[in-house]
């Protein structure tokens, strides 16, 4: 693996989750009937640091939940490494709310697919809203996401690489090489 | 992370990585149980087969709830009596169903070794409900799961196993797997329902029911079988609850710590009174709930391994 | 027809004749002992045999040959060829066939079946009518119609009373009781009690089981005399109970099958049905002190309890399988193996116990090695290292552990009633 580039950088990782809040307050006018929901595992880190904004800005502190969709994956055949389920905690009711549901990379959009439905199995949301950290596109499904982070086109040799303080030692956007 | 074994067919020789795992996964399966939509995905496509050869209406429903929950097709094959005396053979039968190309078996059975064998005649891979009186795995994962849950650990309790042990499956999956989480196992029955050289598996034997309550965390108690034991093995039922049955006197005067676990179903009056059945020591109905997550981290891990 | 087997060692135990020998036998009489003439040799047809042993014909005292009740498991045929092909002239059939043999019919039967053929076999009449241990069979009636030693085999003779009868009534003939020693109440179990029943949860069978029916019947013997016969000794305390009635000077007598010097109940482990016998497989503390009797005489045979078992029934549910595996075709291999290689027998000491004791007991002549004798013999190649194969058996059925396994020492060719088999060929001679 060869690092290509450093996208995002720690003070750009800052600005852009305030961003985000602020979208999603705007869009939502207000935090009143939002919660949010992290998907495993660096979903969850910045699903906190968004709550941690959205509070700043808006006083109020909408509910969050951490979601494992491993369970409703489609790939258990096919992969040759068995995925570790984690439990979802997901606390409280989020039928008829407004979820925010919150992940680091947007890629195929399988992952996507399987939260969707796991959070469907939780309730009946008033409407589902999808805010990633990156899209890099090569999407196999038709999903898109509500609010992105930055837009960052790949080659399928490349990955995306977000680093969290919070498991990692650094805030930080990588794109990297795979080499085969 | 998964499990290095391709089946489950008894605990003596599963690793303490395995059990653990076992175990951390159904955390995740028990709270999928607590949802308003109780139902995953994940073995969409698989076919697991219900093959009980044996009457067992608790175990057979925790599996089949089991496998609705994680979307699994399933088969319910029941017989309680043996296909040989039938004219098909064990194998012809098994042979058929292969045939119907499934992809797991879960089976119960009186003689034990019929899992085993199975792995030798079938692709599928074998989970054992309880094979004659030597294993059952997920009973004694249930249990295991059970105390953890209340007490927070396995790793140097003292749990104590009342009742006929020498004509049990579950005592001895509970013996091999909570030595291997580290616990320390006793038993406690009378003489004669308890298997002639137990010592050497590191099994501490009691004959006094208060004796092993004052002295354990955690009293696992067996259901003593009527048919099987009256008159040979105890004199009486009456004689065997007046002297190693759970009572509250039993627990109040020895150890009111102490968790009380029962497989089900329980003969109340003989092994356990009613006021203790139904008490506060016990956690027999969280046992039963347990079980339908323990048994979806099993069929999820061995049924997902590739 | 004449046959020279030449350069030949001639081992008769009994006769004390161990020593390289041409052997000239004329339609089925052993004509001459050496010094054959070169006349003899160019009119007959020779067979090489140097390095390879003659011995007087093996004679297994405990077979099953399912005939009649069972003939798709054995027959008295099939049962035979196994008989011949594993080295051995003669066998006594048990009686637990269906119907027994408790009739002089049955016996009858079982005779005529056998006519004719290389191997003799001598039925063994059982004790209780029906086998169910209720009243005598009649005895005086079977040893008319052939019946050499009396059993309930697959059970012991089931009241004290009863023993007691059966060795009263048999001295007439001195015949033996030849009992499977299992005590009822304690009866049952799957494999043998210890610390691997209890792993592997199968019901579980005690040697106690055993030891109390051999106490019994010794003292029983002891009391009115008679000739009491151990079959299929398996345990260290049984072992021991033989050997103080043997100095007390009871009549009595025991055999061990292969299996039981050979095998433990650690072989259970696999769940194989093969494994599956009654007395069960013991531990390696029984194998030792059977071992131990073997070579100080108080176990005097060596029998297979060779015992059929279909297909289907064997690959039943382990605790639902019948008891019981082949033995004729392996136990000479096995013995040679186990006992002559490893030095705890000599070959002068395992023929007496596979060929003369078993006839002693029965009251049969021991084939001599005599000129103008009829040729009873078993031709041994001792050094012959061989695989077991079993769908090369002669026997009807498969059931044997002993698949794969590499022996040493083999029967090459077995003479007797004027037939030989020889490379898998029966000739008249």
């Amino acid at each position: 693996m060869v690092i290509k580039a450093k996208i995002i950088d720690e003070i750009g990782l800052q600005r852009t989750i305030t961003r985000l809040a602020h979208e999603i307050l705007e869009r939502n006018k207000g935090s009143e009937n939002i919660v949010l929901v992290g998907v495993r595992t660096r979903g969850e880190f910045l699903a906190r640091r968004i709550l941690k904004k959205i509070v700043e800005i808006d006083g109020n502190e909408p509910n969050l939940g951490i979601l494992d969709a491993t369970l409703y994956r489609d790939d258990f055949r096919t992969r040759l490494k068995q995925p570790q389920v984690s439990v979802t905690d997901i606390t409280f009711d989020i039928t008829d709310k407004d979820v925010i549901l919150i992940d680091d990379v947007l890629y195929t959009g399988r992952t996507t697919r399987a939260a969707l439905d796991a959070l469907m199995d939780l309730g009946r949301p008033r409407t589902i809203q999808y805010c990633v950290l990156v899209d890099r596109g090569h999407r196999e499904m038709p999903i898109k996401a509500d609010f992105i982070g930055k837009n960052i086109p790949t080659s399928l040799n490349e990955e995306i690489k977000v680093k969290m303080k919070e498991i990692d030692d650094e805030d930080a956007v990588y794109l990297i090489e795979i080499e085969n | 992370m998964s499990l290095a074994i391709n089946h489950l067919l008894g605990l003596q020789n599963v690793s303490k990585n395995d059990i653990q795992l076992i175990l951390d996964t159904a955390v995740t399966f028990r709270e999928v149980l607590d949802r308003p939509i109780k139902k995953v995905p994940t073995l969409k496509g698989t076919t697991v087969v219900n093959l009980f050869y044996e009457n067992s209406t608790r175990t057979r429903l925790s599996f089949e709830l089991a496998e609705k929950r994680l979307s699994a097709d399933t088969l319910n094959f029941s017989t309680s009596t043996s296909s040989t005396k039938k004219g098909e053979t064990f194998k012809d039968t098994v042979r058929n169903i292969e045939a119907m190309k499934i992809d797991m078996i879960i089976v119960r059975h009186k003689s034990a070794g019929v899992p085993l064998y199975l792995t030798k005649i079938s692709n599928a891979s074998i989970i054992n409900a309880g094979d004659g009186q030597h294993e059952h795995p997920t009973q004694a994962l249930l249990d295991m799961y059970s105390i953890r849950e209340k007490l927070g650990k396995l790793k140097g309790l003292k749990i104590c196993i009342v009742g006929d042990i020498r004509h049990s499956r579950v005592a001895l999956s509970n013996i091999y797997g909570l030595k291997t989480m580290g616990a320390e196992v006793s038993v406690c029955a009378p003489p004669t329902m308890i298997p002639k050289n137990l010592e050497t598996f590191g099994v501490k034997v009691y004959t006094d029911i208060h004796k092993a309550t004052r002295e354990n965390d955690v009293l696992n108690v067996l259901r003593i079988q009527l048919e099987r034991n009256a008159g040979s093995s105890i004199p009486s039922l009456r004689e065997y609850h007046n002297y190693f049955g759970i009572t509250s006197e039993v627990i109040e005067k020895n150890n009111k710590d102490i968790l009380i676990l029962h497989p089900g179903p329980i003969n109340r009056g003989v092994e356990m009174s009613s006021e203790v059945a139904d008490g506060p020591y016990q956690i027999i109905l969280d046992q039963v709930t347990n079980g339908v997550a323990i048994r979806m981290a099993v069929l999820y891990l061995l049924g997902t391994k590739n | 027809m004449k046959i020279i087997l030449k350069e030949i060692t001639l081992l008769h135990p009994g006769q004390k004749i161990n020593e390289q020998k041409d052997l000239l036998i004329e339609n089925g009489i052993i004509k001459k002992i050496g010094n054959i003439s070169q006349n003899d040799f160019s009119s007959s047809e020779v067979f090489d045999f140097s390095g390879k042993y003659c011995v007087p014909g093996l004679f297994d005292m405990h077979v099953h040959l399912r005939e009649p009740g069972r003939e798709d498991a054995e027959t008295v045929l099939t049962g035979s060829n196994a008989a011949a092909a594993g080295g051995f002239t003669a066998v006594a059939c048990m009686p637990n066939t269906n119907p027994a043999i408790d009739s002089a019919e049955v016996a009858n039967f079982i005779k005529h079946r056998a006519e004719k053929h290389l191997v003799d076999v001598y039925p063994i009449g059982a004790v209780s009518k029906e086998r169910k241990g209720e009243s005598l069979a009649p005895i005086a009636e079977l040893v008319d119609a052939g019946a050499v030693g009396f059993s309930d085999d697959g059970v012991a003779v089931k009241t004290s009373a009863l023993v007691r009868s059966a060795l009263e009534y048999l001295k007439m003939y001195n015949l033996p009781l030849m009992e499977h020693c299992e005590d009822e109440s304690l009866a049952g179990g799957a494999m043998n009690e210890g610390t691997i029943s209890t792993e592997l949860g199968l019901p579980a069978l005690a040697t106690v089981a055993e030891d109390l029916t051999v106490a019994r019947d010794i003292l029983i013997a002891e009391y009115v005399g008679g000739k009491i016969h151990i079959q299929h000794i398996s345990s260290k305390k049984s072992v021991e109970l033989v050997r103080e009635a043997k100095t007390r000077g009871v009549n009595i007598t025991a055999e061990v099958t292969p299996h039981h010097f050979t095998l433990t109940d650690e072989e259970l482990r696999t769940y194989d049905t093969n494994y599956k016998m009654n007395p069960p497989l013991r531990t390696q503390e029984d194998v030792d002190a059977i071992i131990e009797g073997l070579k100080d005489g108080t176990i005097d045979c060596i029998a297979s309890d060779h015992a059929p078992h279909a297909i289907e029934d064997k690959e039943a549910e382990f605790i639902d399988a019948p008891n019981g595996i082949l033995g004729l075709e392996t136990q000479l291999g096995l013995a040679i193996s186990e006992l002559v290689k490893k030095k705890h027998l000599t070959l002068e000491q395992l023929i007496e116990k596979l060929s003369i004791n078993p006839r002693k007991i029965l009251n049969l002549q021991v084939p001599l090695f005599k000129e103008g004798e009829k040729a009873n013999l078993t031709i041994i190649d001792t050094e012959l290292i061989w695989t077991v194969d079993k769908n090369k058996f002669k026997s009807k059925s498969r059931n044997t552990p002993f698949d794969k396994r590499l022996l040493t020492g083999k029967a090459v060719a077995v003479i007797n009633n004027g037939k030989m088999l020889i490379d898998d060929e029966y000739r008249n001679l």
